[in-house]
């Protein structure tokens, strides 16, 4: 009875999670479809439900209903397996990201950032698996090109979160955000002594999860689709999923590591309901982390395949080695006050 | 020296924040996108539009069955079969088919008739559901003409002067 109502509780708590996740997931497509459009100087979406917000539903619904095709010579185990091995870490990391300083998180692990970063390793994996088992020459050209930048870029992900570890001296994220709290408002997060690193981490992390300008591994003009060029229906809205999902949650990380997740911009100011911390500071961060993800999109071409290589290893991995030190010489010195 | 201002500059992002900066301001801009079937664009009254043809004030049809156009269509896509007419024996034709899918709306047919019978409206907006459907024959020709006759005089009456 007892074993069933904590199986009970802890699946209600993983639904209260991953559901608005997945719905967020259809209303951030229908956001990056509106402001790309806005400036294309085009309207977007504008159709299927007031503003055209249902549009993302009816195109999940669309893919649903569609036929997968399976390739002949595809092996079919890992066929099938490369889109779940995608979305099971997109969906799973989100199990210790926190959402208020009340222990709104369904695991406040210590050692969450460790698990986030296991996770987003995981995550390659479907996208080597969906090129090799598709048996497709684009698809595989395009595993091979993700596996190598997420690989490059996962150790500047890695020497980023070594610089915030060694400022907030906690591997768990709700006292990193606490050790961001002060009396001098946006000034205490750190963003300001770990600048690099903050633009470091960004960039990656639309590396990371093959956006533009580092979405080589799809590269609709070079060769189609990349991994999943050979994916129809839900298989491909699985790893459409997971690519949403990673997107919301790089910016859910760079909301919480640097921008001092739900602490008020104005801590300490006493500006009344202003300098509160809450869920809706991390969300409104959340938010605008989002769309200029969608903006870089708007903006930039995409960048060539040495081109990624050489800022991954020429630049940033040099910056990150570099201003690890002078993050310890900050921590020694204390240049950086941490927490209150 | 310069190599090192050059990197120091490029560390700083300057020229991915212009570009950022470009977009941002179209994301302001006034959006140029037409919803298409509330709103059309004004269209000339020259617009080379679906085919018809036309009849004078008193009900008698204007075609006389001269065959110009047939002859003028470079792409072959008009037909015509022509007897006297039982009532009066007057030349007129029995058959006036266009093949919507070989026609090229190049509005030689309207150049070439002496007496204004065939005409191409401003109508772009039409379609086929079956087969067949785009051989439009003379019935329907003459009443497309009949409906549309006020704005098709209206944009021949505008553009007489440049004829």
């Amino acid at each position: 009875m007892n074993d069933a109502l904590i199986f009970g509780w802890t699946l209600g708590k993983i639904l209260a999670i991953a559901v608005p996740v997945i719905i967020a997931v259809a209303m951030y497509v229908w956001w990056e479809r509106k402001v790309i459009g806005w400036m294309h100087v085009r309207i977007g979406p504008n159709k299927i439900g007031p503003f055209g917000l249902l549009q993302a539903f009816a195109d999940v619904v669309k893919l649903l209903i569609k036929e997968v095709i399976i390739p002949t010579n595809a092996n079919r185990f890992l066929y099938f397996a490369a889109p779940l091995l995608s979305v099971i870490p997109a969906l799973a990391v989100w199990a210790v990201i926190p959402f208020n300083g009340g222990g709104f998180v369904l695991a406040n692990v210590n050692a969450g950032v460790l698990y986030v970063l296991a996770m987003s390793s995981l995550g390659v994996y479907g996208i080597i698996l969906a090129g090799w088992a598709s048996n497709s020459r684009y698809a595989l050209l395009g595993s091979m090109r993700s596996a190598a930048q997420m690989i490059s870029y996962e150790i500047c992900i890695g020497m980023a979160l070594v610089t915030v570890l060694i400022l907030a001296g906690s591997l768990n994220f709700t006292a990193i955000v606490e050790a961001q709290a002060g009396g001098k408002g946006l000034f205490d997060w750190f963003w300001l002594p770990l600048l690099p690193m903050f633009l470091v981490f960004y960039i990656s992390g639309v590396a990371e999860t093959n956006r533009l300008p580092f979405d080589v591994a799809e590269g609709e003009s070079e060769i189609v689709a990349g991994f999943h060029v050979e994916y129809s229906g839900s298989a491909f809205a699985l790893f459409f999923l997971a690519e949403y999902a990673n997107m919301i949650l790089m910016s859910f990380l760079v909301s919480i590591l640097f921008m001092g997740g739900w602490l008020s911009p104005f801590q300490g100011w006493h500006l009344g309901w202003f300098s509160e911390p809450g869920w809706w500071w991390l969300f409104l961060k959340f938010f605008v982390f989002a769309t200029s993800l969608l903006w870089l999109r708007a903006t930039f071409p995409r960048y060539r395949y040495d081109q990624i290589m050489r800022l991954g290893w020429k630049v940033f991995i040099p910056i990150s080695i570099a201003w690890i030190f002078v993050a310890g010489l900050f921590r020694f010195f204390g240049v950086v006050t941490i927490g209150h | 020296m310069k190599k090192v201002v050059d990197y120091l500059k490029s560390l700083l992002l300057l020229e991915l924040a212009a570009g950022l900066w470009v977009t941002l301001k179209y994301l302001f801009k006034h959006k140029y996108t037409l919803r298409f079937p509330m709103e059309t664009i004004p269209r000339s009254v020259r617009f080379r539009g679906l085919h018809a043809l036309r009849r004078y004030p008193n009900g008698e049809e204007r075609c006389i069955a001269c065959k110009l156009c047939e002859a003028v269509c470079p792409a072959l896509a008009i037909t015509i079969d022509s007897a006297p007419r039982a009532s009066d024996g007057q030349r007129r034709t029995t058959r006036y088919d266009i093949d919507l899918f070989k026609c090229i709306y190049c509005g030689f047919c309207e150049e070439s008739c002496p007496v204004d019978s065939i005409v191409l409206t401003d109508i772009l907006e039409y379609h086929m559901e079956r087969r067949g459907e785009n051989i439009i024959t003379k019935p329907q020709l003459l009443a497309m003409g009949d409906r549309f006759e006020k704005s098709i005089a209206a944009n021949r009456a505008q553009d007489a002067a440049y004829r």
